[in-house]
């Protein structure tokens, strides 16, 4: 864990810093990146470490009896497994509709000019002043009536919502940065608008969505508030883990904690080229 | 654009105002309306009760320490991490990610990690039994500790989301062109004078939306705390859940829900007017 951080790096780099400035420097980012990898270990630890490994005290910081007993032992108790799934579902459900509906908004914004652009993106924008996931609270009723209620497709739809501004915005840019003429020479060779879109813009646009699609799923497979209030029997593993939190030991909590951590801590490093375009473009 | 082609871009957003109106624009309605019906006929009954309740002026009171201890914490925290990282040559890759990591994970993850380091037999109380500070396992997180779990909360938080403003931060600092700050240098200015009058400023724009950003979800606080002090430590969001979820009062629920959204747009207005981004002062 921590042998990545304690390479020495004395090579120059390109800026130069002078000495004592360079080992202040790198102590500030082996104390950050300490400070954000730790808890994650510790997690683990405690995930694998099971019951035993919950109480041993005190505790030694070096792995020690670790085993995938008690992590499949949570994965066996009843309830689990199916909330794993159903936030799979949820999450995926999630990646379609955000993309599915985002991506044709952003690119009318990105390609055309015309009324009411500024009333649509003024509606995408006003979305971030408002706590997202409080919105589930009236839904209980509406979706109990249409049968949405305590359903994976329902947590979906509110999820959609979180991630839906964002994939607007950030498709937005990613239409921007196609030159129009791509299209326009498709056009002049036969193709309808939509094969053009199809064969120029989507090939060079689809890392771009991919990007957009991860962080849909990363805003799904997180949510709490909506998910624990709009489910009852088919939770999602955040809702799952939320309601019997009191109840259960700690080394299942533990469990679920780092089965939460890991799909973000992978998919953050995929997306990790496109972070920082489509987050200067999201806040902007 | 050719004019023929007009009703192209209605057809293309259309799907998501549908959407965004009836997932976001209609329950914001009914929101406001669920928590002006009370059970009891008045206007305001909802507000009375949520009012009157013992855990009201308690969630009040915590929910707004925390962001105004979390918030702060976490911009001077993403400042400092972007200026290292703009030092940084060789593996400079290899720390922003790490340093984005907590970016993916959620509150309840988050509060869990560090339940793992907090916890009565857990790795702070080891460091400090080894140390010899320490006789025994220490609680911090019950109910007679409220300072340490208010600091634990506010560890957990800044550990968990302070990637975000981070990435905001960073993405702004690429747009501020290199040349401000070499000028500077000619004329010697010292790097706390060059960041003061030149890199701050410019960051304004950027500093603006984290702020929005991370203020907004700082007040819908929920899953750390309850995952880290259980219900020792009442929150808004939390409360809300509680009347939603357990008293299945959705009146009350809706209250606070509507309690909550009144604050976020206030702080939203606020960012707004008090870090106004003149275009003529951007580069």
């Amino acid at each position: 864990m921590t042998s990545v951080t304690a390479t020495p790096i004395v090579k120059p780099s390109g800026i130069s810093v002078p000495g004592a400035r360079r080992l202040l420097l790198w102590t500030g980012i082996i104390a950050v990146l300490a400070w954000v990898l730790l808890p994650i270990y510790f997690v683990a630890l405690g995930a694998f470490g099971g019951r035993l490994g919950v109480f041993r005290w005190p505790k030694s910081i070096w792995p020690s009896d670790l085993s995938a007993a008690s992590m499949l032992q949570f994965l066996n108790i009843e309830g689990v497994f199916g909330a794993l799934m159903n936030s799979f579902i949820a999450a995926g459900f999630t990646v379609l509709f955000s993309v599915l509906l985002g991506a044709p908004a952003g690119y009318a914004l990105a390609r055309y000019s015309f009324k009411g652009q500024t009333a649509f993106r003024l509606l995408v924008l006003l979305t971030r002043a408002f706590p997202l996931a409080i919105l589930a609270l009236p839904l209980t009723v509406s979706f109990i009536r249409l049968g949405l209620y305590d359903t994976a497709f329902g947590v979906s739809l509110i999820h959609t919502v979180l991630a839906l501004p964002f994939a607007v915005l950030v498709t937005q840019s990613l239409f921007m940065g196609i030159p129009r003429e791509y299209e326009e020479a498709a056009w002049v060779f036969g193709c309808t608008r939509f094969q053009a879109f199809l064969r120029v813009v989507m090939p060079l646009a689809l890392p771009g969505l991919a990007a957009t699609a991860i962080f849909a799923f990363v805003i799904s497979w997180n949510e709490v508030f909506a998910a624990s209030i709009l489910t009852v029997r088919e939770r999602t593993l955040t809702a799952y883990l939320l309601k019997v939190l009191s109840e259960s030991p700690l080394h299942y909590r533990f469990a679920g904690g780092f089965i939460l951590i890991i799909p973000s801590v992978l998919f953050i490093f995929a997306v990790r080229r496109y972070l920082f375009a489509v987050w200067g473009i999201a806040s902007k | 654009m050719p004019t023929r082609a007009n009703w192209i871009p209605y057809a293309l957003i259309a799907p998501s105002v549908v959407f965004l109106g009836a997932l976001f624009i209609v329950p914001l309605v009914q929101t406001i309306w669920l928590s002006f019906s009370s059970d009891d006929g008045t206007l305001l009954g909802n507000y009375a009760r949520m009012a009157g309740d013992l855990n009201f002026s308690v969630a009040i009171r915590n929910t707004f320490m925390l962001t105004l201890v979390v918030v702060p914490l976490q911009v001077a925290l993403a400042i400092g991490m972007a200026l290292m990282i703009s030092k940084v040559g060789k593996g400079r890759d290899l720390i922003l990610w790490v340093f984005t990591i907590p970016l993916g994970i959620s509150d309840l993850a988050a509060g869990l990690a560090w339940l793992a380091i907090l916890q009565n037999s857990g790795y702070l109380n080891s460091a400090l039994y080894g140390l010899g500070l320490i006789q025994g396992q220490t609680g911090w997180l019950s109910q007679e500790t409220p300072v340490t779990l208010f600091i634990g909360i506010v560890l957990a938080e800044v550990w968990r989301a302070t990637a975000i403003v981070l990435v905001i931060v960073i993405a702004g600092l690429q747009l501020i062109p290199k040349e401000f700050s070499e000028a500077a240098e000619i004329f010697g200015a010292k790097p706390w004078t060059r960041f003061c009058k030149i890199t701050l400023p410019l960051l304004k724009p950027s500093l603006q939306s984290a702020l929005i950003l991370r203020t907004v979800l700082a007040f819908e606080v929920f899953a750390v705390v309850y995952a880290l002090g259980g219900t020792n430590f009442p929150v808004l969001a939390g409360e809300a859940y509680n009347w939603q979820n357990i008293n299945q009062n959705y009146g009350v629920a809706a209250a606070y829900a509507v309690l909550i959204m009144a604050i976020s747009i206030a702080a939203t207005v606020f960012y707004l007017r008090v870090l106004r981004v003149r275009p003529e002062q951007l580069p």
